[in-house]
């Protein structure tokens, strides 16, 4: 091996001998989900790759060099787009959420895991408007 | 109290979470909440695909092909039920078309579009994969793409290039190295790496550092 790869590889980062096929944890969880909806029959394979691939060119056309670098960031706003337009999480829920845990990430002490208070969740930042 | 005066030397002001972490957070607990995925299915895939699928799914159909002359029939006539048997099926329903090297042809693969990529064989795409200078230079050069590679064909070897799309995905089927003669399926396999099954490079010979 040419040894160019990263050598921090967390021990259970999905990686193959060119280096870490996701390049950090919440990008095999974004595929995860999106995979475990697709076989629920959320939406079809079809359905995902166009969703994907409209999220690249539009990141494209925002002047993205679109290295392979950023591809699970596309994937990510991609699933969080379709979730939407199907119906299974709107966007509301979503930013709601997501400031949920942002708020949690804040509050819990140094060291320890964050954990969605269900607390802050029904309190001032899970009312959607 | 005020707010501004209890200032940390420590990084309070990096967040704890990114941005793409808080809304994969969010995204995971509102699908655990409704009761559409569950966090012990999403482990199991991602642990699916990090130690069990990988490109070696891949290998296996290539050594076989190497050495069984009518398996080999079979996958170029029909990939999908050719890897299917082997127990290998793709979760999106897709199909697979197998594409054969030869001295007169190499194959190689892209997705222009996006980046299907076969999965069930192959695990997942590595980065370059995914790259726009690949997906667009694959096609407007291909040789320049394989010399970068290390993958040099002579002069009259036609170099084909095959776009996937979300329905249809090519596995080539890599020439076999010469010297390989007495070799069984598990070494062949090991002979075939990623690369040479998306056609950007050729399988390894016996003693090639690994």
């Amino acid at each position: 091996m040419t040894g160019t790869g990263p050598t921090c590889l967390l021990p259970l980062q999905p990686h193959d001998a060119e280096g870490p096929v996701f390049r950090e944890p919440w990008e095999a969880q974004a595929f995860a989900m999106t995979l475990r909806l697709h076989e629920a029959g959320h939406f079809t394979w079809a359905e995902w790759a166009s969703a994907l691939s409209a999220q690249i060119t539009a990141a494209q056309a925002a002047g993205d060099p679109d290295l392979g670098d950023t591809y699970y960031t596309h994937w990510l706003a991609a699933l969080e787009a379709l979730v939407a337009r199907k119906g299974i999480a709107s966007r509301t829920e979503q930013v709601a959420r997501k400031e949920a845990w942002r708020v949690a990430a804040e509050r819990a002490p140094h060291g320890e895991p964050i954990a969605l208070d269900a607390a802050i969740r029904a309190g001032e930042v899970g009312r959607d408007g | 109290m005020s707010e501004h005066d209890h200032h940390h030397d420590h990084d309070h002001d990096h967040p704890r979470l990114t941005d793409a972490e808080l809304r994969v957070r969010a995204l995971e607990s509102l699908l655990v909440e409704k009761g559409l995925v569950d966090r012990p299915a999403l482990d199991a895939l991602i642990d699916l695909y990090e130690t069990k699928v990988g490109p070696r799914n891949g290998a296996q159909v290539v050594a076989r092909a190497w050495i069984d002359p009518a398996y080999k029939a079979w996958l170029l006539r029909d990939a999908t039920a050719a890897i299917a048997e082997m127990g290998f099926r793709g979760r999106q329903g897709e199909d697979m078309v197998a594409l054969e090297n030869t001295p007169g042809v190499h194959n190689m693969v892209v997705c222009t579009l996006c980046s299907c990529y076969p999965w069930t064989v192959l695990g997942l795409p590595p980065v370059w994969y995914k790259s726009a200078p690949y997906r667009s230079r694959a096609v407007i050069e291909p040789r320049a793409v394989l010399a970068e590679f290390g993958v040099v064909l002579p002069e009259e070897t036609e170099v084909r290039v095959w776009d996937s799309t979300a329905e249809l995905r090519y596995l080539v089927l890599p020439m076999r190295p010469e010297g390989t003669a007495g070799m069984d399926v598990e070494q062949l396999a090991e002979l075939v790496t990623r690369d040479s099954m998306i056609g950007t490079g050729v399988a390894r010979r016996p003693g090639d550092a690994s």
